[in-house]
């Protein structure tokens, strides 16, 4: 009898793992549904758009082809592998499938261990009968049960438009598989780092790592004799964005690849516990040091401690925007170096193109658009500190202090407008400058692509005054308003041309105001007019929470 | 001046929760005020309209002679607030957030921060996410004691202070009264209310119950008797003054309103006592009249 009692009773280290699994599926019941719908349903628009681009076998041969030998593309939208229509979609939408499942699940698994921990709800749950591992264990679960359904959701939308189903599973099991792999991930960084916000920067961090890795792998891959199929260089295999690319599914549905998938979950995740019980609940691997007794002189000032609040942020994402942008221009010479070589597929993109100058141009345009979704997304992070330090209670001893509301809000929204410009700055010289260098002249890119970089500020400026009247006008969901204004108008930016949207749909984006320079003429009336609606928006940003209460406790 | 804040009829709603239900307040200069009442009666959602942090639906809120919600940024320069939850920042260390909130209401007295630092026994080279609830408090209390202001006002400031330094707490409320300035302690440790308050105000569901000095307040309540008498004390429970009467034999045990205590004690010297105990009436008992099952929504005012 008692062998029966031991088998239903697991060790004590994991008591309590049921109850967080219910209470975490709780927390996240409109949040992983909405992931899991929204995964779903762009990935079913991509796939009747792509159908719609290119309908005989001789248009997905071509593209395939040219995307081939692009490192433009390869770089951007991913590994080419085949050229029938699932390995077309494979190839253009595999990157960022992978790259959004990595990001929900390490948010994911943050929120339900480190945040969890911080906010004292674990030390409630913690003080019930929960084991040391049950808060670890039942956010990997949850994630893991997660990654199954998207796996199953996107099989079956593959399978839905008459693709094989093999590689309609390869395709959502790939996916499923970097999600978890990051879940993995992000039970390590959520042992190591000192909170939650440095978690999932680490987790951020490393996502953005992976994607970088196989970006440099598969542009300096070789294309094999079909003409349709990249091998990829070694760095690609060092990434598990690259592994999902490389189960090459609708081509070649390399199962094996998922056995580097498991390995490397099952690596990272046995690590994770291991960390668990060597730290303090509540504390980081990282022991946080004594810091200054004192405080700086301008730390007691509107703008010096904005600036303080936000510095971290702006250094993490100016050193990523600048190995990126890096990135970027060090491939622009590749292109130049393709043309000059020649050969049919050239002589095809140049007649398309209007010349290598021209394609040149617009691949930089293509460029600084990305990035600036990028800066963006900076400027929408910044700007909700705010929002993050009213509803966490913080704002309430200073704004009890001589620090007025408006000053408190515009201190930030200046820390936020000078680090959106510097962002474009070092966005623009890191292309610029390893373009140069490599066409040895780097003063006239330098001076061309400048002004193309800096012709981003006005729209990102009006992404951030939303974000600021959202904080103004709508405390309780500030948040969620920003990001999804944002999500939409980068949907709007990338996907729209596909499905034809309404020009009047299109124009609701900032970003589709923007001339694409260098290789659009420089119209100054919309950056005026999107420079004049960021002012207004967060003039009425400030005076809506010079009117309303302060969200308390 | 003699009024440091005044509040009167004040309404707050949130939604369909009526918060605050015709509250009305008033702390004098140069006293400790005392700010009673059970969870969710509303004291926290009155501080935070007399800081200007929410708005009143109506009635009317005057501090330091200003309105707190138009002159706010003014008057938080002559008065400081430590909330009963503090928040910092956990990246910063508690000496650079007492550096911050306190430069921000206009400067710091560097003698009394080190001093304070000290009573306090706070460690300021820690970072904020590694403080207990205690130590938070005593960053917000050591930013408010060293600031140079005229009122203060704490929101249930020491519920995670050890008893020493509740002790040292309120020693320094009584220097700095001592120095002409006012306070407002809202709180629900009677035994606080009693060492430190001057005057007091009792509130329970947004509304003001009783009001008054401490003295005046205990005049409220009922004194509790125990006598021994040469004689039976026949007919001494018809006096109204008189509760809960229990007479065994020659013993006699009441509850007697305080008001009537010496009109009572008169007719009780007529049965010749030989014992007599009287037991004062505490904070707690007149709280426990507002709030307990016995007096359900009883005023005495």
């Amino acid at each position: 009898m008692s062998t029966v009692a031991t088998g239903r009773h697991p060790s004590p280290a994991y008591a309590g793992t049921g109850r967080l699994i219910r209470l975490a599926l709780r927390r996240d019941r409109v949040q992983i549904p909405v992931w899991l719908v929204a995964f779903a349903v762009v990935y079913a628009i991509s796939v009747v758009s792509l159908k719609d681009l290119y309908p005989t076998a001789n248009d997905l041969h071509l593209i395939a082809v040219s995307s081939a030998v692009s490192p433009v593309v390869l770089a951007t939208n991913g590994l080419v592998s085949g050229d029938s229509l699932g390995a077309v979609v494979a190839a253009q939408t595999l990157l960022f499938l992978a790259l959004a499942a990595g990001l929900m699940n390490s948010m994911m698994v943050v929120r339900h261990t480190r945040q969890n921990e911080e906010t004292g709800r674990a030390e409630l749950v913690g003080a019930a009968v929960v084991g040391r591992r049950a808060m670890l264990t039942a956010a990997l679960l949850v994630a893991l049960a997660t990654d199954v359904v998207l796996t199953v959701l996107l099989t079956v939308v593959s399978v839905a438009f008459g693709l094989p189903v093999g590689g309609s599973l390869a395709l959502g099991a790939a996916t499923g598989a970097t999600g978890l792999a990051f879940a993995g991930i992000a039970a390590v960084t959520a042992q190591v780092a000192e909170g939650s916000r440095a978690a999932n920067g680490l987790a951020g961090a490393a996502l953005g790592l992976s994607f970088l890795l196989r970006a440099v792998g598969d542009t300096t891959g070789s294309v094999d004799e079909s003409g349709i199929r990249v091998t990829s260089a070694w760095p690609s295999w060092l990434s598990p964005i690259g592994w999902a690319q490389q189960v090459r599914p609708f081509d070649a549905d390399k199962w094996w690849v998922f056995a580097i998938f498991a390995l490397f979950v099952v690596a990272t995740v046995w690590l994770a516990y291991a960390l668990t019980g060597r730290r303090d609940h509540g504390a980081g691997l990282v022991q946080p040091r004594p810091g200054p007794a004192r405080a700086a002189p301008r730390l007691p000032t509107a703008l010096g401690f904005a600036w303080r609040m936000q510095r971290t942020t702006l250094l993490w994402w100016a050193l990523g925007i600048a190995v990126l942008a890096v990135t970027y221009g060090s491939i622009a010479d590749e292109m130049d170096n393709f043309l000059d070589e020649g050969g049919a597929v050239a002589d095809m993109m140049t007649q398309l193109g209007g010349g290598a100058e021209a394609l040149t141009d617009a691949y930089f345009a293509v460029t600084f658009l990305m990035m600036s979704f990028f800066t963006a997304a900076y400027a929408v992070q910044a700007v909700l500190r705010m929002h993050g330090e009213e509803s966490s209670g913080r704002v309430e001893p200073l704004l009890s202090t001589a620090l007025g509301r408006a000053p408190w809000m515009l201190s930030h929204v200046v820390v936020v407008v000078v680090g959106i410009v510097v962002l474009h700055v070092i966005l623009g010289v890191a292309v610029a400058v390893p373009y140069g260098i490599a066409i040895g002249d780097v003063g006239g890119p330098l001076g061309e692509l400048m002004p193309a970089a800096l012709a981003f500020v006005p729209a990102v400026l009006l992404v951030a005054a939303t974000a600021v009247l959202c904080v103004g006008a709508f405390p309780g969901r500030a948040a969620s308003i920003a990001w999804g204004l944002f999500v939409v108008w980068v949907l709007i930016g990338q996907i729209g041309p596909l499905l034809n949207l309404p020009q009047w749909v299109m124009d609701l984006s900032p970003f589709v105001h923007v001339p694409a320079l260098p290789a659009a003429e420089l119209r100054a009336l919309p950056l005026v007019v999107l420079t004049v609606l960021a002012v207004l928006l967060a003039a009425a940003g400030v005076a809506a929470l010079r009117r309303r209460d302060i969200a308390v406790q | 001046m003699t009024k440091a804040l005044s509040v009167v009829q004040l309404v707050k709603t949130f939604g369909s929760t009526r918060a605050l239900d015709g509250l009305d307040l008033e702390v004098r200069v140069g006293e400790v005020h005392g700010f009673l009442g059970p969870n969710g009666a509303g004291k926290s959602t009155t501080i935070r309209i007399l800081l200007g942090l929410l708005r009143a639906d109506s009635g009317r809120a005057e501090l330091l002679g200003g309105d707190p919600w138009s002159n706010s940024v003014d008057l938080h320069r002559r008065l400081a607030y430590v909330p009963g939850d503090v928040n910092l920042w956990p990246n910063l260390t508690g000496g650079e957030a007492i550096d911050l909130l306190a430069g921000l209401r206009g400067g710091i007295d560097e003698r009394r921060r080190a001093d304070l630092l000290d009573r306090f026994e706070l460690d300021p080279t820690k970072k904020a996410r590694t403080y207990s609830k205690g130590n938070r408090q005593k960053v917000a209390i050591v930013a408010a004691l060293a600031s140079d202001v005229e009122l203060f006002l704490f929101d249930e400031p020491t519920s995670g202070l050890d008893p020493l330094k509740d002790e040292v707490f309120r020693d320094c409320v009584r220097e700095a009264v001592a120095d002409g300035r006012s306070v407002l302690l809202s709180s629900h440790t009677l035994s606080e209310v009693e060492a430190l308050c001057d005057r007091v105000t009792i509130i329970r569901q947004g509304r003001t119950v009783e009001s008054g000095s401490l003295s005046e307040l205990r005049h409220l309540t009922r004194t509790s008797i125990r006598a021994e008498t040469a004689r039976p004390a026949v007919g001494f429970g018809d006096h109204p003054g008189v509760h809960d009467l229990e007479i065994e034999g020659l013993r006699v045990q009441c509850e007697v309103d305080t008001a009537q205590l010496d009109e009572v004690l008169r007719r009780l010297l007529d049965f010749e006592l030989t014992s007599l105990t009287c037991t004062p009436p505490t904070l707690e008992e007149l709280f426990l009249r507002h709030y307990g099952d016995e007096v359900p929504g009883g005023s005495g005012l």
